[in-house]
C-alpha cells in the first residue's frame, strides 16, 4: 500500500526541509520526500500557495485510487511530521472512567498527534514492568497511535525508593517521572538522576515544593485572596526547578522540567542552559494561552497543577519558547470525569483535557509572530523525540510514516462534547481556534478528520 | 428598587445602592422585632432550607429566627444526619432539596465557592451563610447596619479589622463592603495572617496595634481560630494576645467614642480582653440582635427578585 501526499507545504525541522513537495509512504514507512521549490528558511506563517478555506477543506479527502496507490492532494495545506506529546495521562489502567488508551489515543489522533508518552500515575502505578507491558500491549491492540510509557521514578510514586528503571526501560519505558507528585527528597532525586544515566533516559520532574504549595488550589495573588482559594506561590515551583537544576549539575544526569508555568522557572532554566547544565523544559498551551483569571467564578475546568499564572508569566513563557529556553510544547492532557469537575473547587481534581486543543492554541504563537512555523513544529516533533530518545517526529526516509496534514485556515469551535477524549474538562470551551489536522497518518494508517 | 440577583453570594457581587437597600429594609424589620408580636406574614407559604455543612450556632439560629419571623416554613438539614455522609455530592443534595420545594437555600460550607456552585445549579434563591475563607455577606451587612445605627453613618469612617484576615470570610466581606462606602479600612495583624495583596484592594496594612488603631471609630476584632495554633502563623496564643489582643490600653488609642465589634464566637483573653468584650463600648450582643433584622431583609428582598 502506497500513499502519495502531493503538493503540500512540507516542513520537517529534523532535516531542515521546508517547501512545496510530495511525500511518498510505502508499507507504513516514509519512502521519499521530494521538494519542488525549497525555501531555505520559512518565516511565513501561511503556506506559499495560499489556499482559500473552501479549497483547503475537503481537499484532504480528495483521493485517487490507482492500483494500490492512494494519492492525497495537499495543495494549500501543511504536511508535517506527526506531533509528539511527551506528557499525556491516558489513565489506563485504573481510571478507565476518565480515559482509556483507546479514547486517549483517538483524541491524540484528532489533535494531530501520532505519538503520546503516557505518564505513570495510573492504578496500579506504572512502577514495574508488568504495568509497562500491559500499557504497551493494550496500545498495540487498541491504540490509534503510538504510545510510549513513562515509568515512575519511585515505587508507588511515593518518593522513597527507586523503581526498577532498568527493567522498565528494557520493556519500553522511555523516561521516568513521578508526575503529579514531586520527588521531595533531594537525595532520592539525586540518585534517580545518577542511576538513570546507565540507560541514558531523562528524568522528568514535576517541580512543586509540597510544603509550600500544600492545599493550594490556584495561583497565589490578589485573586486567590478575593476568591478565598488557597494560593500556590510561583516560588513553590521555582524552588524545585532550582533544586533539580543544582542536582542535574551535581550528577550530570538528564533532567527535563515538566509544565513550566512561571517567569522565574523560565529564567532558571535559561541560566542553567547558559551554564551548560543538561536540562530541557516543556510548557503546555494553557500556560501561554490563559491566566489565573480563567478560574474566576470557581471554574473547576481551569483548575490545573501547576496553576494558571499571570500575564507576566505567560509573556515570559512565550519569550522562553521564542529564545529556545523551552524546548517542547506538551499537553499535560489530564482528562477527568464530568462529575469530578462538577464539585466544590477544592474537591475537584486538577487537570485539563488538552490533546484536541493543543495544536490550535499553539498555532496562535505563529500567528502572533512569536514562533515561526518551523520552530513550533520543532517543539512538537523532533525536540520531544530527541529528549525521549525515540525515532519519531521526522519525515526521514525509512522512518515510521507518522504524518499530519494541517489546514492552517480551518476554524473550529472548541466543543468539549465532541471531543474524542472522555475528558471534557477544558477551559477553552467556546473558543474559536484556527488550524487543525485534517488528516493524521500513524505508521501509514490514515485517519481523516 | 430591587436587588439584581436572585442569590446573595457575596458582598463583592453587590453595588453600594443594593447594600443601602438591604440596610434600609432591615431598619423596618428591626421595628417589627421590637413589637410584642414579632412575626409578619410576608413570606407565608414559602420554604427555606438551611444547609449547614459546617458547625454554626449564631448564624444558623439567626437565619432560622429570621425565617420564622417572616412566616417561612423552615427545614434544617443537619449534615451528620443527611446523605452527605453517605457520599452524595453537594449538587445532588441541593437538587433533592429543591425537589422538596425549597424557595431559599441558605448554605454554610467549608469550600470557598460552594454557594456559587449551588447558584449555578438550582433555581431557588441561594444565600451564602459563609463559604470557606471567601465571604460571609450577611455578617458584613449586619456589621454595617450596627455601625450605621451606632455612629449614624458609614461613609468616611476609619475602621480597623484586627486579627486573622487571611482565614476570615467575615473580614473579606467587611473589607468589600466598607471600601464600597469609602471607609478607610485598616487591617492589623501579624504578617503571616495578613494577605499583603489586599493593599491593592484599597486597604491599609498594619502590623502593630499602636499605629493601626490610632483614631479609628470602629474596632472589629476577629476570632483567632484555635486550629491555626501550631501551624506556624504565630508562636502561641500568649504571644498573640501580647501583640494583637485588644486591651483597655490599646482601645484608648482609638477614637474616644470608638465601638468594639466581634462576629463571635469570642476567645476571651486571646484576641479580646473580657473587660472590653463586656465593656460599655462593646456592641457585640447588638450585632447578634441586628443579625435577625438584616437576614429578614435579605430574605424579603430576594423573594422580591424571584417574584
Amino acid at each position: 500500500m502506497k500513499v502519495l501526499i502531493k503538493n503540500g507545504h512540507i516542513i520537517d525541522p529534523s532535516q531542515g526541509i521546508a517547501g512545496i513537495g510530495d511525500v511518498l509512504i510505502e508499507d507504513g514507512k516514509i519512502k521519499e520526500v521530494r521538494i519542488q521549490n525549497a525555501e531555505h528558511r520559512t518565516q511565513s506563517t501561511a503556506p506559499p500557495t495560499h489556499p482559500s478555506p473552501s479549497r483547503g477543506e475537503g481537499k484532504g479527502g480528495g483521493e485517487n485510487l490507482v492500483s494500490d496507490l492512494r494519492a492525497i492532494d495537499a495543495a494549500g495545506l501543511y504536511v508535517l511530521p506527526g506531533l509528539i506529546d511527551m506528557h499525556t495521562h491516558l489513565r489506563e489502567p485504573g481510571f478507565e472512567y476518565k480515559e482509556t488508551i483507546k479514547t486517549g489515543t483517538m483524541a491524540a489522533v484528532k489533535g494531530g498527534f501520532t505519538t503520546v508518552c503516557a505518564m505513570p500515575n495510573t492504578n496500579p502505578v506504572n512502577d514495574n514492568s508488568s504495568v509497562t507491558d500491559f500499557i504497551i500491549r493494550k496500545a498495540i491492540q487498541e491504540g490509534a497511535c503510538t504510545v510510549y510509557p513513562i515509568g515512575a521514578i519511585t515505587k508507588g510514586q511515593k518518593g522513597e525508593e527507586l523503581a526498577e528503571m532498568g527493567i522498565m526501560h528494557s520493556e519500553g519505558c522511555v523516561a521516568f517521572s513521578d508526575d503529579g507528585r514531586p520527588v521531595m527528597n533531594s537525595l532520592i532525586m539525586r540518585r534517580a538522576l545518577e542511576y538513570s544515566k546507565t540507560f541514558d533516559v531523562p528524568i522528568i520532574s514535576h517541580c512543586e515544593d509540597l510544603s509550600l504549595s500544600g492545599g493550594g488550589m490556584m495561583n497565589e495573588g490578589l485573586l486567590s485572596v478575593t476568591s478565598g482559594l488557597k494560593g500556590i506561590p510561583s516560588e513553590a515551583e521555582e524552588i524545585m526547578v532550582a533544586r533539580d537544576i543544582a542536582l542535574a549539575g551535581l550528577t550530570n544526569g538528564r533532567l527535563h522540567i515538566a509544565h513550566v508555568s512561571t517567569e522565574g522557572s523560565v529564567r532558571l532554566v535559561r541560566q542553567a542552559k547558559e551554564r551548560g547544565i543538561n536540562v530541557t523544559a516543556e510548557t503546555c498551551p494553557h500556560y501561554f494561552s490563559i491566566t489565573e483569571k480563567a478560574v474566576e467564578g470557581y471554574n473547576t475546568n481551569a483548575k490545573v497543577n501547576p496553576p494558571l499564572r499571570t500575564q507576566k508569566d505567560t509573556a515570559a513563557i512565550k519569550q522562553g519558547l521564542k529564545d529556545g529556553t523551552i524546548d517542547v510544547i506538551a499537553t499535560d492532557h489530564a482528562p477527568h470525569h464530568r462529575d469530578e469537575k462538577l464539585r466544590e473547587f477544592d474537591a475537584a481534581p486538577s487537570g485539563i483535557s488538552g490533546l484536541e486543543t493543543a495544536l490550535g492554541l499553539s498555532l496562535k504563537l505563529v500567528e502572533e509572530g512569536i514562533l515561526t512555523m518551523k520552530q513550533l513544529i520543532e517543539k512538537m516533533t523532533i525536540n520531544p523525540a530527541k529528549i525521549m530518545g525515540i525515532n519519531k517526529g521526522t519525515l526521514k526516509n525509512g522512518a515510521d510514516a507518522d504524518v499530519i496534514i494541517v489546514n492552517p485556515d480551518k476554524e473550529f469551535k472548541v466543543e468539549p462534547e465532541k471531543f474524542a477524549s472522555k475528558g471534557k474538562n477544558t477551559p477553552f470551551e467556546g473558543w474559536v481556534l484556527k488550524g487543525a489536522a485534517v488528516i493524521t497518518i500513524c505508521k501509514g494508517k490514515i485517519y481523516e478528520q | 428598587m430591587k436587588l439584581a440577583s436572585k442569590d446573595l453570594l457575596g458582598i463583592k457581587e453587590l453595588t453600594k445602592d443594593e447594600i443601602t437597600l438591604v440596610l434600609d429594609t432591615a431598619s423596618g424589620f428591626k421595628d417589627v422585632l421590637k413589637r410584642d408580636i414579632k412575626k409578619v406574614p410576608a413570606l407565608r407559604g414559602k420554604t427555606a432550607v438551611n444547609l449547614f455543612f459546617e458547625p454554626s450556632t449564631r448564624t444558623k439560629t439567626s437565619f432560622e429566627l429570621a425565617e420564622k419571623r417572616l412566616s417561612l416554613d423552615v427545614l434544617n438539614l443537619a449534615v451528620t444526619t443527611s446523605s452527605v455522609v453517605k457520599g452524595e455530592s453537594l449538587i445532588d443534595t441541593a437538587l433533592n432539596v429543591q425537589a422538596l420545594g425549597a424557595d431559599f437555600m441558605i448554605i454554610r460550607h467549608s469550600s470557598s465557592g460552594a454557594a456559587h456552585l449551588l447558584s449555578k445549579n438550582v433555581n431557588a434563591s441561594v444565600i451564602n451563610a459563609g463559604d470557606g475563607v471567601n465571604e460571609h455577606p450577611t455578617q458584613a451587612l449586619l456589621d454595617a447596619f450596627t455601625i450605621k445605627e451606632k455612629l449614624g453613618r458609614i461613609e468616611g469612617l476609619k475602621v480597623a479589622i484586627v486579627g486573622d484576615i487571611l482565614h476570615s470570610r467575615v473580614a473579606k466581606s467587611n473589607i468589600y463592603l466598607l471600601t464600597k462606602f469609602g471607609v478607610e479600612v485598616r487591617i492589623i495583624g501579624p504578617p503571616t495572617l495578613i494577605p499583603q495583596e489586599l493593599e491593592s484592594h484599597g486597604v491599609k496594612v498594619f502590623h502593630d496595634m499602636e499605629t493601626g488603631l490610632r483614631d479609628v471609630e470602629v474596632v472589629m476584632m476577629l476570632r483567632i481560630q484555635m486550629e491555626r495554633q501550631g501551624k506556624g502563623f504565630f508562636p502561641s496564643t500568649l504571644e498573640y494576645f501580647r501583640y494583637w489582643g485588644l486591651t483597655a490600653e490599646r482601645l484608648s488609642i482609638a477614637d474616644k467614642d470608638a465601638i468594639v465589634m466581634h462576629p463571635g464566637p469570642m476567645n476571651r483573653g486571646i484576641e479580646i480582653a473580657s473587660e472590653i468584650a463586656d465593656g460599655p463600648r462593646s456592641v457585640i450582643l447588638e450585632q447578634v440582635t441586628n443579625g435577625i433584622a438584616v437576614r429578614m431583609a435579605v430574605l424579603y428582598l430576594l423573594a422580591g427578585v424571584r417574584g
